[in-house]
């Protein structure tokens, strides 16, 4: 019954947004800018402006989450340290992602005079898909049977080789799934990005250049009433890049499964 | 320090956290000879297996005291390079531990760790070692299929195939048959008597029977002591320790 309704609620909302948005829908609407604030045109620049801030929050995030995780996995026992760490995630987990903004503007924007820009949006971004990453591939180390360094360590293997070689590529799966629910979570986002990469429809030529990601567009398309049908095909589109994102993603991980069991 | 043994050990005891593991042990282990070190469960075979490679140093909280040398050289030494020594001494673990790679990478795990990465130089070391370990005929033409698919008894093979590639002196083997059928335990065993032509071979056996098959010489283990050690026909036809009787005749264990 739980699963029904859960499928149910999804199908209601696809049907809802593709029924108005994918009308729509055409190549032009994909590759042409927007023309005067979006009334007209299409949604190129923010298509562009989404893949970039989310490339830079993976870019910088799912290192340091990874990093993190193999800290704590293999370098520390559970210590005073590990615990302090495991504390900070959690608290970080639970930050209201507006929180995040207001930090991002602050610090990044401000602070280091980066302005609202691709760097400062990608930047708060990263840190706040940081504790999913980090979580995710803590458990994906923890449920690598212990033999696999073993055999690693018995075969000469130094730590950083064992690590490098067996415990990453084994964990990358799960690795992945957090990364991808962490591009769903930067693609998503609007409130943090508004304040960090402000919402600039120009298309941008650098990292220190503002955007408008394909949410912030949806969201100011719908909340400044300037068009509703532009505003539902920006979100049928959304819908499609992140389908589109998972299912090449879900593929890409199948392909890797089966190549090593 | 007698001459002419591959492995003296000398009054090793090892210790997790308080418990003892081992007590006092004395042992020469000669080259080129298969030695088993068989006794019930928990008399610290597996643990004096992992001391003789420096496994151990993975627990936390263990600490040893007295000397292994290997070739003279005191593995305990803070100067000897761990990697190094692991390379000089092979484990094979009691169930199949194959890495989640091919075959190939499997094999050439070791090698490429040392830096050899010359393609045609190492599909010569796997196909050499796999032959060594009498897998070769069954996989020569799934090389590069998941090493996962094979059958218990391969992978277990696979396994020796992979330290042999790495040419290393001693052979660790910790009851490298306790998850196999007979047929292949029989194999594992055929192969354990080939190798023993270039490798000194330590192997805690499966059973008694397995002990006696194919060993040169035996020790017997209860509760981290060594009871006593000779020659396998000595130890499995007249011990000289009442305790070994008993459980080489099966009154206990």
């Amino acid at each position: 019954m739980g699963a029904l309704s859960t499928i149910a609620v999804m199908i209601l909302i696809l049907l809802q947004i593709l029924r108005e948005g994918l009308p729509v829908l055409h190549l032009h609407f994909f590759l042409d800018s927007p023309k005067n604030m979006g009334r007209e045109g299409g949604i190129f620049s923010t298509i562009i402006g989404t893949m970039a801030l989310t490339a830079v929050a993976i870019f910088f995030g799912a290192p340091l989450g990874v990093g993190t995780a193999v800290f704590l996995r293999e370098y520390t026992r559970e210590s005073k340290i590990s615990r302090i760490i495991r504390f900070g995630t959690d608290c970080l987990a639970g930050v209201p992602s507006i929180i995040f903004g207001l930090f991002g503007f602050v610090f990044f924007v401000i602070r280091l005079n980066m302005g609202w820009s691709i760097l400062s949006g990608g930047l708060t971004l990263a840190a706040m898909i940081l504790p999913t990453v980090i979580s995710t591939a803590e458990e994906s180390i923890k449920a690598i049977p212990p033999s696999y360094r073993e055999v690693s360590f018995s075969l000469g293997g130094t730590k950083w080789q064992t690590i490098t070689r067996v415990v990453l590529p084994s964990a990358l799966p799960g690795i992945f799934t957090g990364v991808l629910l962490s591009v769903g979570r930067s693609i998503g986002e609007t409130a943090a990005i508004i304040l960090t990469a402000g919402s600039s429809l120009v298309m941008p030529t650098s990292l220190f250049s503002p955007i408008r990601t394909m949410s912030v567009h949806f969201y100011i398309l719908a909340r400044e009433g300037i068009s509703m049908k532009m505003a539902y095909g920006t979100g049928a589109a959304l819908i499609l890049l992140v389908l589109m994102v998972n299912i090449i993603a879900q593929w890409l991980i199948n392909r890797y499964i089966q190549h090593r069991t | 320090m007698s001459r002419g043994s591959k492995i003296v050990i000398n009054d090793f005891s090892f210790y997790y956290d308080s418990s003892q593991a081992l007590r006092k042990i004395n042992l020469d282990i000669r080259p080129k000879e298969i030695f088993t070190a068989f006794g019930p469960a928990r008399s610290g075979k597996t643990t004096f297996l992992k001391s003789l490679n420096r496994l151990t140093d993975l627990i936390s909280g263990a600490s040893h005291t007295g000397t292994i040398h290997l070739d003279g050289m005191n593995i305990y030494d803070p100067r000897v390079e761990l990697t190094h020594l692991r390379r000089r001494i092979g484990m094979v673990f009691d169930l199949p531990t194959p890495l989640p790679m091919s075959v190939f990478d499997n094999v050439a795990y070791g090698p490429k760790l040392n830096k050899i990465i010359h393609r045609r130089r190492l599909t010569e070391m796997v196909e050499k070692a796999l032959r060594s370990a009498v897998l070769w005929e069954e996989v020569k033409d799934r090389l590069f299929t998941s090493a996962l698919r094979l059958s218990g008894g391969q992978q277990q093979r696979l396994c020796i195939a992979r330290i042999l590639a790495l040419e290393p002196e001693v052979l660790l083997l910790d009851e490298p048959c306790s998850g196999l059928d007979p047929i292949s335990t029989a194999s594992i065993e055929e192969t354990l008597i080939q190798l023993k032509k270039d490798y000194t071979i330590i192997l805690v056996p499966h059973n008694v029977q397995q002990a006696s098959r194919v060993a040169d010489r035996a020790g017997f283990f209860l509760n981290g002591e060594l009871v006593e050690e000779g020659p396998s026909y000595q130890i499995f036809t007249k011990p000289g320790d009442k305790r070994t009787e008993d459980y080489v005749t099966g009154r206990f264990g």
